[in-house]
């Protein structure tokens, strides 16, 4: 086992042994719910089902209770469709990136990362399957064998490359987290007391034992998906920015969104991670898995991103200058003075000018400063997708089509819908399953536990001991 | 006819990863055979002292990812040249290679399904891991904080092991009865 620098901060705090960690971890999932938790799921459940309501209006009155028209045929669906996917990219990335580089930690918040992603990727699906028009149709978009002759999907197309990137994106999503929940059902089954539960957790855990040879297997697995998924998580969202850079319409038209895109996907995501986990330490109890410095981690993170954003947006409007074409130039001033020119202001001040707060230690380690400006981020990454998507559409080369965009009820009800069921979701998911990695977070204990690193520290000087009890 | 031999059933319990590694190296150098080791969580360098071998399974994920890519391929060369070559600005799909820039996504993520969920299948079924199967961890607290050696050995060695066990600090040792095995020839 190797020890730690002293000067890294340790990321378990106060005096923690590997069974108060099974305890603290596992006890929510044991336990009652308390009033705040049920409160939280009725208006999630409420949201969710007005989010229903739309959704069944929609697909019994047809797609044109929806604001799109015939200019902007594009319009909420598709925001809120790469908002969503963007979302769900942290959750990989703290996963399978931070796996491959040893942050270790990556453990307090990868569990409810995942389940995050998961759950923002099925908002996403919703729209994209809606969008279609007859839903009962999006079968079609898989290339099955079918009675209408040699109809296959267009290949060349990159609506179809999405098709695969997202359903990969998914299931590989989903079976990573799975993988990384077995040893924690077998924990809450071999603690389990109620004959139900005990029946419960038994099927969710698979029958885990943790073997050595188990654990082996189980270690080359997270190491050769984590592998699978840093490019899988990077592809996803170039291959979202080509539906729009393949096209010609004029400001979409560009080779750097694919970078441009998964940087402000990894932005968006990591300051809803870091709205989630802020609630979820403290309804749970979690402060000493779920720290400060983890929270100045994922802030730093959130810089980085956030300042490749705003590179990225400098440099459209550079290259748009510099370029020379005028439909180009056109559509950028269009952008910022147009009649969508709030939501280009929002974009620009949420995006650009917020995460340059977190240069300021007093603001990144601030708890309450991080929970208003992550959501700040997560607003002006909506208006990022709205920017990119509605003022293009609304003045394209033909001048008898501007028309303007106007969502109508069904068009927020579907979005706040999708909020209210990745809320549901979540908080039903931290309700029944162990909301941090605890057997992964136990190999942490000694090398960056509170007390272990004291211990270590006091014992710097004297001579190693030559046999452990 | 196959003769049968008799094996007690050991539970080496421990409180630490620790004492556990020590008790596993002093059993080795005896010669004594350690069965499994059953932890809360994975323990770095434990495989080479209790004899796992390196797992394969990163091979059957790149056979697997090969196999995807070769499907997804086969696939987009039926639909797109062979079977209907798509007329794009009079440009018909004639062979493979005409197109392949725009057939790479579709490739890689092909690739990256495959080699994922076939890894993960191959894992639970090698590991028998699947829906509603009996806990294999021989005692429950296994999977808290405490980290046992298992072992099965005759009369002679359990005597042996006993005392190693007791002497790399083990917190139990618990006789779980005998085991009849086949003799093998």
């Amino acid at each position: 086992m190797h020890s730690e620098s002293q000067i890294r901060e340790p990321l378990i705090l106060g005096h923690k042994t590997y069974a108060q960690i099974t305890d603290d971890i596992i006890r929510p999932v044991e336990g009652k719910a308390n009033k705040y938790w049920y409160m939280l799921f009725t208006v999630a459940c409420l949201t969710f089902l007005w989010g229903l309501g739309c959704l069944s209006y929609t697909v019994g009155v047809g797609i044109g209770v929806w604001g799109s028209n015939n200019g902007v045929d594009w319009a909420w669906d598709i925001t809120n469709f790469v908002w969503w996917i963007g979302i769900g990219h942290a959750g990989t990335l703290i996963s399978a990136v931070l796996l491959l580089f040893r942050q270790k930690w990556r453990l307090g918040i990868n569990r409810s990362a995942e389940a995050m992603t998961i759950f923002a990727v099925m908002c996403a699906a919703i729209f994209v399957l809606f969008h279609t028009g007859r839903v009962w149709l999006d079968y079609m978009l898989f290339p099955l064998p079918n009675q209408f002759g040699s109809l296959w999907p267009n290949f060349n197309s990159p609506l179809l490359w999405d098709v695969f990137a997202v359903s990969t994106y998914f299931t590989i999503s989903c079976v990573f987290w799975y993988i990384g929940l077995i040893p924690d059902f077998g924990t809450i089954r071999d603690r389990a007391i109620n004959p139900m539960v005990k029946k419960a957790y038994n099927l969710l855990a698979f029958g885990w034992g943790g073997s050595a040879r188990h654990w082996s297997r189980f270690e080359e697995v997270s190491l050769v998906l984590a592998g699978l998924s840093t490019p899988l998580v990077f592809s996803v969202h170039s291959i979202v920015s080509f539906d729009f850079a393949t096209s010609i319409l004029p400001g979409w038209h560009t080779t750097i969104f694919p970078p441009y895109f998964v940087s402000g996907a990894v932005f968006s995501g990591f300051a809803m991670v870091l709205t989630l986990m802020l609630i979820v330490r403290k309804v749970y109890n979690l402060q000493a898995y779920i720290t400060v410095k983890h929270v100045e981690y994922m802030n730093i993170v959130i810089i980085v991103t956030g300042s490749i954003v705003g590179v990225a947006y400098l440099t459209e409007l550079f290259i748009s200058w510099y370029g020379g074409v005028e439909f180009e130039q056109y559509a950028f001033l269009n952008r910022a003075t147009g009649p969508y020119w709030w939501a280009y202001a929002a974009m620009m001040t949420c995006n650009v000018v917020s995460p340059q707060l977190f240069w300021f230690k007093k603001i990144r380690t601030s708890l309450v400063a991080t929970f208003i400006l992550s959501i700040v981020v997560n607003i002006g990454m909506w208006f990022e997708r709205f920017v990119i998507i509605v003022p293009t559409l609304c003045r394209t080369f033909l001048p008898s089509t501007w028309n303007m965009y106007h969502p109508t009820f069904v068009d927020i009800g579907i979005f706040t819908g999708t909020i209210g069921m990745f809320f549901t979701f979540f908080l039903l998911f931290s309700r029944f399953f162990p909301v941090i990695a605890q057997a992964e977070l136990k190999t942490i204990l000694k090398i960056s536990g509170e007390s272990q690193k004291k211990e270590v520290a006091e014992h710097a000087h004297e001579p190693a001991p030559t046999h452990a009890h | 006819m196959a003769a049968t031999i008799s094996k007690q059933i050991i539970h080496g319990i421990y409180d630490d990863e620790v004492p556990l590694l020590e008790a596993c190296k002093k059993l080795k150098s005896a010669g004594i055979k350690i069965k499994d080791v059953f932890t809360p969580f994975p323990i770095h360098g434990i495989d080479p002292i209790i004899g796992v071998p390196r797992t394969r399974l990163a091979i059957c994920a790149f056979i697997y990812g090969l196999t995807g890519l070769g499907l997804a391929t086969l696939m987009m060369w039926y639909m797109m040249v062979s079977d209907w070559p798509t007329d794009v600005g009079g440009k018909p799909n004639w062979a493979y290679y005409f197109n392949i820039p725009a057939f790479i996504p579709i490739s890689f993520e092909s690739t990256v399904f495959c080699a994922g969920h076939g890894m993960a299948l191959t894992y639970l079924l090698r590991c028998m891991l699947v829906p509603g199967a009996r806990a294999k961890n021989p005692d429950p607290r296994t999977t808290n904080d405490k980290f046992m050696i298992y072992l099965e050995l005759n009369d002679e060695q359990a005597h042996k092991a006993e005392a190693l066990l007791r002497e790399a600090g083990a917190s139990e040792i618990n006789h779980k009865g005998t085991i009849t095995e086949k003799l093998a020839y």
